[in-house]
């Protein structure tokens, strides 16, 4: 199915299961531990050995000596692979960094070897016996080291203009001009990466934990030389993702290679250290905003330049994804530049661009706000656009961005906040208030599903969507049981394996519209054979209450189906509406904040937002989503920060209890207002994104809070505490 | 984790008897930190002696009016102690301000006092650390130290000591009883017992092979305030970026210890005189000779601005 007009009225917007708050289908099984996780299969793989990877000691250079005696020669060891016994390898496309080094090191603990054996700790202890000699080269590890020499990153948008910034910002009577910083930071997800390889003859079966079913297959198959044909991946659960699970990384590629030389399934995990320099980190980066006004606050000129590093070959963040379209503005300037530099691999990590880009940007509007004398949120207002800026003749599919700052207001009492920084005092707290828009891209990629129903009535989807504990069996659950017209009971989902039709995969938000959209026409298939074998006409066809329904027939759904059941199978495929119109998300984050007059102890005291995501399929995960987002939005404002060793190359702080993530005592009461909208752009579930939507913008809010809490404005995040106590005077 | 043998000891003697016959072998209580150092391979103990079974977990009241708190009680039992809640409140507060509720129902008395720092060098093993490896070198120096030593430092260690309870203790001037592998009982003052890392950041206490902690006694109660602050970068389980261990007496010399400063809770006598002086007196003493890097040195603030928070609780109290 092609979706190339605006949906029309369709069975969706019946809402008699979709966009009801839905307890997940598979919450039973993660609460009582029972979901089966890639490391938990040993159904699948009851004789599996266990594999244990060795990284690199150094950030660059090339391996000299590599020996594994002493490991074979360990309890329980049955073999050892590197990069001298490992075959020929290929590097798949999507990959900047190889997944076994050698003899050249690309980065810290790229996988040199992994060790095999009977039981992990064998593995563990043998692992720890392979020597490997080094020659050290020089590598380049500071972004601000080298950021004057990076050129703008090839790709689309990398460098975007209208009219003429620089007259229009040097003659503007209200002008800001400032360099924001956000640091590295790892994807942290509480399951590591971790895969059982199995070999049957030439076919390669791996059980692992993994967003991109498609891509994984592609990726190992460009990796180890094999047809894709040959490889089944089965990624079912997933206990989080981040985007640091887009790809396949070492874990799985290090399986199948020491399957193979084990002549045994073969289970490897990554050690927590190795999450966050065997795998992927969203990059630093540096970010230079220049914004002139007119006394009025409308903004005449808007520069956004943005600096990132990444392994030769590499991408950059692209920060400056939202300056592109949030504001209004004639005059306008975004570049994206890309350092080299040698630290593991930078990647996606949620909300790629605008995460960190929102970061900078919403803090530059509360200081351009602050000069202008001028309400934050009237300022926003006052800027808003219903066209792309940078073609103004490309409307927003949907926008309703006022809506959401002016609700969001009202609901927060924003109207009690004193816009004079540092006034307001509780016992030994500073408190503040600070808002940010909320604004992430829409995207919709292509996505298939097979739906059946059996002569029971049951309905089964099977795609290879995956949920990465976002909720997408229920939402795909809710769709079919929406189309079909059955109770949520009647409907089996089976996810994440490579045998099922092609889906658009979780990542950049796009699963749960785009998903839902490849089961919708999946459906409209099956719904259309059903019709047919019942010998109804397609356009008068009802399905409700378990049944089939055509003027004054109806037929149970389970007998419709028959003895040998039925089933449908379809893709949906999107035309030019993407183009044609900006496809965005849109929220308003507002932020309590306080400040230790003594300590400069920063913690957060009630958030609260109203988000604007087209349909919400199921307000009750979707709300999860958001929460989820604006937690990541603390850790990024008050803690998250893969702190780079420059002598060294590599991210020191390796574990959680060094790298900072929010616990429960940092989180306070959490608000979650999403706006009744429907976009007929993007799909026939008229849904956009949600699933980064709360992290855009969230950090920002609460910088924006620290500042109007203590009066000090700190632009390098994370805002801990001795940044705060430079600008704070004693207590 | 290299292969190690393991027994379970019959009494603290023969603990440490058998720990003191073996080179290589340690005692294991809770192994909350022990057995993740082991997992690492940070710690390769070749034999693990088990003293959890051997009673060691009871509080009794002494005979001058403190307390003998068995070397296995745990961190949550000690914390939710009444005595303890009612005499020695800075050391409950600091028990609950350290890890999380799981780890403190494991933790123990006596691992607590044997902590090994957080420093982010000691825990990569491909890092030069002389406290990992004697003689390697200490790559925290000129790396990455927001959260190291800022004074008693030296040019082999600028590591801190992570516990929060060991704060408490050196307020208190606990004294450390142990029995060594001769049988032999001894006390050592909590002053004495951590030490700075000089050019053996790798000896850490004044045990000696095989000598093992038998209980903490906490002398007579201090009546006054007594507060814990623990200055954090979230809002639980975080080590200190520094702490302050504070008992207020209505007359007298108030007593404070630091955490977070030092390879050793950090307690400066001529601070406490001077305590008349304010915070900032206060401060400047216990500091005197600090030598903090760039990146630790809002330490040095944050001590003056802490301590006049914990003075302004105390007068409110």
């Amino acid at each position: 199915m092609k979706f190339d007009t605006p949906a029309g009225r369709n069975p969706i917007d019946q809402q008699k299961v979709i966009g009801r708050p839905t307890d997940r289908i598979d919450g039973p099984l993660k609460v009582t531990g029972t979901a089966p996780y890639a490391f938990e299969r040993n159904d699948v793989a009851p004789n599996h050995a266990y594999g244990v990877i060795v990284g690199a000691a150094v950030a660059k250079g090339r391996i000299t000596r590599i020996d594994t005696a002493d490991a074979q020669r360990a309890p329980g060891v049955l073999s050892v692979v590197t990069y001298e016994n490992a075959g020929k390898l290929g590097k798949a496309k999507a990959h900047t960094a190889t997944m076994l080094a050698g003899p050249e090191v690309e980065h810290y603990d790229q996988a040199v070897a992994i060790v095999v054996a009977e039981t992990f700790e064998q593995a563990r202890d043998a692992a720890k016996r392979v020597r490997v000699d080094y020659a050290r080269a020089k590598g380049k590890y500071e972004l601000k080291a080298v950021k004057d020499a990076a050129p703008i990153a090839k790709g689309d948008k990398m460098k975007t203009a209208r009219g003429d910034f620089a007259g229009a910002f040097a003659s503007a009577p209200v002008k800001l001009d400032a360099t924001y910083t956000t640091p590295d930071q790892s994807h942290m997800m509480m399951e590591p990466h971790a895969t059982i390889a199995a070999w049957n003859g030439d076919e390669l079966t791996l059980w692992t934990s993994n967003q991109m079913i498609a891509w994984a297959v592609r990726d190992m198959s460009e990796t180890l030389l094999i047809p894709k044909e040959k490889i089944r991946v089965a990624s079912p659960y997933v206990g989080g993702g981040f985007g640091g699970k887009l790809w396949v990384r070492s874990d799985a590629v290090m399986a199948a290679l020491a399957a193979k030389a084990a002549g045994r399934p073969v289970k490897v995990a990554l050690a927590r250290p190795q999450v966050m320099n065997n795998t992927t980190h969203r990059p630093a980066t540096i970010q230079r905003i220049r914004i002139g006004a007119d006394k009025a606050g409308k903004i005449t000129a808007i520069a956004h330049q943005t600096w990132s590093g990444d392994l030769p070959g590499g991408g950059p963040e692209t920060a400056a994804n939202q300056t592109q379209l949030l504001y209004a503005g004639d005059n306008r300037l975004t570049e994206t530049h890309l350092a080299v530099l040698d630290l593991p691999e930078a990647n996606a990590m949620r909300a790629p661009g605008e995460a960190p880009g929102m970061m900078a940007l919403e803090v530059a509007m509360d200081e351009m706000a602050e000069k202008l004398g001028m309400d934050p949120v009237r300022f926003r207002i006052l800027n808003d656009t219903m066209v792309d800026p940078e073609k103004p003749e490309r409307k927003f599919s949907d926008r309703n961005l006022v809506r959401c700052l002016e609700e969001g207001a009202k609901n927060f009492g924003w109207d009690r906040r004193n816009p004079k920084p540092a006034q307001v005092r509780h016992g030994d707290w500073l408190v503040g208030m600070g808002m940010a828009a909320a604004f992430r891209n829409n995207m919709n990629m292509k996505s298939g599903a097979r739906v059946g129903v059996d002569r029971k009535g049951v309905v089964t989807v099977a795609t290879d969507m995956t949920d990465i504990g976002t909720g997408s069996y229920t939402i795909i659950a809710q769709t079919a049981a929406e189309m079909l017209g059955v109770p949520l009971d009647k409907v089996v989902v089976l996810l994440g394996d490579s045998r099922f039709p092609v889906s658009a995969g979780s990542g950049g938000q796009w699963g749960g519209n785009s998903s839902t959209a490849g089961v919708y026409a999946a459906c409209v298939d099956l719904r259309r054979r059903i019709a047919q074998k019942l010998g109804f006409n397609s356009d008068d066809v009802s399905f409700a209450d378990g049944k089939v329904s055509s003027g004054n027939r109806a037929v149970d759904l389970a007998e419709a189906a028959g003895d040998e059941g039925i089933s449908g199978e379809d893709t949906m495929e999107y035309g030019t509406l993407e183009k044609d119109y900006a496809q965005a998300t849109f929220g308003a984050h507002f932020v309590e904040a306080a400040v230790n007059v003594y300590t400069g102890e920063i913690r957060v005291r009630r958030m609260s937002g109203v988000y604007d995501a087209g349909r919400i399929l199921n307000p009750k995960s979707a709300r999860s989503q958001v929460i989820g987002g604006m937690t990541m939005g603390i850790g990024a404002a008050l803690m998250e920060d893969a702190v780079v060793d420059p002598r060294f190359g590599y991210f020191v702080n390796h574990d959680l209890a060094e790298y900072h993530v929010p616990v429960h005592l940092d989180v306070p009461h959490q608000e979650v207002v999403f706006l009744d909208t429907l976009d007929d752009k993007t799909s026939p579930m008229k849904a956009k994104g949600v699933g980064e939507l709360g992290l855009c913008g969230a950090a920002a809010a609460v910088a924006n809070a620290v500042y109007n809490a203590c009066g000090v404005r700190i632009r390098d995040y994370p805002l801990t505490l001795d940044k705060v106590l430079e600008g704070l005077p004693m207590a | 984790m290299k292969p190690f043998t393991y027994e379970r000891a019959t009494s603290p003697a023969a603990a440490a008897a058998a720990v003191a016959a073996k080179p290589g072998a340690k005692f294991v209580a809770g192994g909350t930190n022990l057995l993740d150092l082991m997992k690492l391979q940070i710690e390769a103990p070749t034999h693990l002696v088990d003293v959890n079974r051997l009673g060691l977990d009871t509080i009794e009241a002494t005979p001058d009016g403190g307390l003998r708190v068995g070397a296995l009680v745990r961190n949550t039992a000690l914390a939710a102690d009444t005595r303890v809640r009612r005499d020695y409140g800075v050391l409950s507060r600091a028990l609950l301000s350290g890890a999380s509720g799981q780890l403190r129902n494991k933790a123990t008395t006596a691992g607590n006092l044997l902590q090994r720092t957080r420093c982010p060098y000691f825990y990569d093993t491909n890092q030069a650390c002389n406290k990992r490896k004697p003689g390697s070198g200490c790559a925290a120096l000129g790396g990455y130290s927001r959260a190291l030593a800022v004074i008693g430092t030296s040019k082999d260690c600028i590591a801190t000591h992570p516990s929060d309870m060991a704060v408490a203790m050196r307020a208190l001037d606990a004294t450390v009883e142990t029995v060594d592998g001769g049988g032999r009982t001894r006390t050592i003052g909590i002053a004495d017992f951590h030490r700075l890392p000089g050019s053996t950041p790798w000896i850490e206490t004044a045990l000696t092979p095989g000598e093992m902690i038998t209980a903490v006694t906490l002398p007579a109660p201090v009546r006054g305030t007594h507060i814990y602050r623990k200055v954090r970068d979230r809002a639980s389980y975080a080590f200190a970026t520094i702490s302050v261990a504070a008992i207020l007496p209505e007359s007298g010399t108030p007593r404070f210890a630091f955490g977070g400063l030092a390879h050793k809770p950090w307690r400066v006598a001529a601070a406490e005189t001077r305590a008349d002086g304010g915070a900032k007196a206060i401060a400047a003493a216990a500091l005197a000779g600090a030598t903090p890097t760039s990146q630790n040195a809002y330490k040095i603030p944050l001590v003056e601005r802490t301590l006049t928070a914990v003075l302004a609780e105390g007068r409110a109290a």
